[in-house]
């Protein structure tokens, strides 16, 4: 482990975590805080009250210019032209085969400027395939803005009363999937996003990523929350709320051997909208009956835990599938798990056997997502 | 965090505490803290028999999974019920809380398991501290 410490990639807040004692884990090349205080206390800490994360892993490409909704359009399944200036959307890149090359939330800063949050894990993967797909379309200039960004998610149902102690912004009026530009911390134009990775309600905000800037900001959130009982929230917590939330993982429940339909991803991908890279693949496969597997949500019914790579069999024992993200809900209180398994095994109450470690435990079909926020009582 | 000089150890981080013919095992803090929130122990069944080396059950927490290895070969002779409902008693006292008791065939394999200032030398090596 120490030879290879000095080889990850670390955000601008990394002695920030290594101080708090936080359990560090390599994610994707990056030193990484995985447990902060307790994954099931950070857990629902964002469900019943704040969270804070440290996403600044996460990349950020810029597209500016006149060609840059053009560029948006070709490279992302969903439709950019429906944006407004200061609203974003989930997206996706694909290969021509209709398989992801990511999965991006895509911002509408201006009508010349567009900025495509990306993961941390294929962060050079993704900005050389912009660049390559872009190639000579005019009008359009890629910059990579992954460095530039110290990203925190303040994500629960009392992020918002968090984030307003540090900001005059007016918090109450971004909508869901919306953001804006003002002061947080004393820091001016720090872009607010109504956005997250939790299921919960939350916000993300991208400020500088010098160490002192970023260090000051993640102590005044810590601060803020306090009378919340805010937590520092770490990755196991983030991959437990997501999945709870069954909000798709690059390298899990997306990758580029699996397409856009099975992963349930297909209201997100704008047939419609004009040519895209994947878009005939998808016509393709919509034309030859759709697919073959699909995405389902596993619920253990027997005693065990599901993990990701597990293989699902039918109850006859043939192997029809494998677990895609499998852990037990801190929120719900059950072994859950997404899974692929062939389309006539996906509807719900279905039991499956999960072989875990020599032995079939018995599962079922059950609808996602598996946790969906209260609706706002007002 | 201590670890009890009347224990010995296991280089995959279990303890046995040794009072004549019976062994008391548990994971040590160090496993506990590497896995995080413990939701599950899967233990073998009293009267069943285990193998010094070989795995005798496992422990889950919400992220892992991790096989628990036998310090020594014997005779099961009761488990820790209490984990069933409340497994995460190993996270708040590992040195405490107890998992099985096993009747020893052979004694002297406990002279071949770490001491507490071995043990601990060990797993600062290991984590490169």
């Amino acid at each position: 482990m120490a030879e290879t410490a000095t080889e990850l990639r670390k955000t601008a807040l990394n002695a920030v975590h290594r101080a708090a004692k936080a359990k560090m884990v390599d994610f994707g090349g990056w030193d990484m805080p995985v447990d902060c205080c307790g994954l099931i206390a950070e857990h629902m800490a964002v469900r019943t009250a704040v969270g804070v994360f440290d996403v600044s892993h996460m990349g950020d490409i810029q597209l500016r210019g006149p060609g840059s909704l053009a560029a948006v359009q070709r490279l992302c399944m969903n439709d950019a032209s429906k944006l407004q200036v200061g609203q974003a959307h989930y997206s996706a890149m694909l290969y021509p085969n209709g398989t992801f090359v990511d999965d991006v939330v895509v911002h509408k800063l201006s009508d010349n400027d567009y900025l495509i949050v990306i993961n941390a894990g294929t962060r050079e993967k993704d900005v050389q395939w912009v660049r390559s797909q872009i190639g000579s379309m005019p009008g359009v200039h890629v910059n990579d803005f992954s460095d530039y960004y110290t990203q925190l998610a303040i994500q629960g149902p009392r992020a918002a009363e968090t984030l307003q102690k540090l900001t005059p912004v007016d918090l109450g009026p971004i909508k869901n999937y919306w953001f804006t530009w003002g002061q947080v911390c004393g820091l001016h134009n720090v872009m607010i996003a109504r956005t997250g990775y939790t299921g919960e309600d939350g916000f993300e905000i991208y400020i500088p990523s010098d160490e002192p800037t970023s260090a000051r900001v993640w102590q005044e959130v810590l601060d803020a929350g306090a009378e919340f009982g805010i937590l520092a929230c770490g990755l196991g917590a983030r991959n437990t709320l997501r999945l709870e939330a069954s909000m798709a993982l690059y390298g899990h429940e997306i990758s580029d051997t699996i397409n856009v339909f099975e992963a349930g991803l297909g209201r997100y991908a704008k047939l419609d909208k004009g040519d895209f890279v994947g878009r005939d693949a998808l016509v393709k496969i919509q034309e030859d009956g759709g697919p073959k597997r699909k995405l389902v949500g596993l619920e253990m019914i027997e005693r065990g835990i599901g993990r990701d790579g597990y293989p699902v069999f039918s109850l006859d024992g043939k192997r029809i599938g494998e677990i895609t993200s499998g852990s037990p809900s801190p929120f719900l209180k059950k072994n859950i798990a997404m899974a692929y398994v062939p389309v006539d095994f996906t509807a719900l109450d279905r039991e499956v056997a999960v072989e875990i470690r020599g032995q079939m435990v018995k599962a079922k079909v059950v609808a996602m997502p598996f946790y969906k926020r209260p609706k706002k009582a007002s | 965090m201590a670890y009890p000089a009347g224990y010995r150890y296991t280089k995959e981080h279990e303890w046995i505490e040794v009072d004549g013919k019976v062994g008391t095992v548990g994971i040590t803090d160090y496993a506990q803290n590497s896995l995080g929130d413990i939701v599950f122990v899967d233990l073998p069944k009293v009267g069943d028999s285990i193998e010094a080396g070989k795995t005798f059950g496992s422990v889950e927490s919400v992220k892992a999974v991790s096989d628990l290895f036998a310090p020594v070969s014997g005779t099961v002779t009761a488990i820790n019920e209490e984990l069933k409902d409340a497994p995460e008693k190993i996270n708040s006292d590992a040195n405490t809380t107890w998992m099985l008791k096993v009747e020893l065939s052979d004694a002297k394999q406990v002279d071949g398991l770490l001491s507490a200032a071995d043990y601990e030398k060990f797993i600062s090596e290991e984590t490169g501290h």
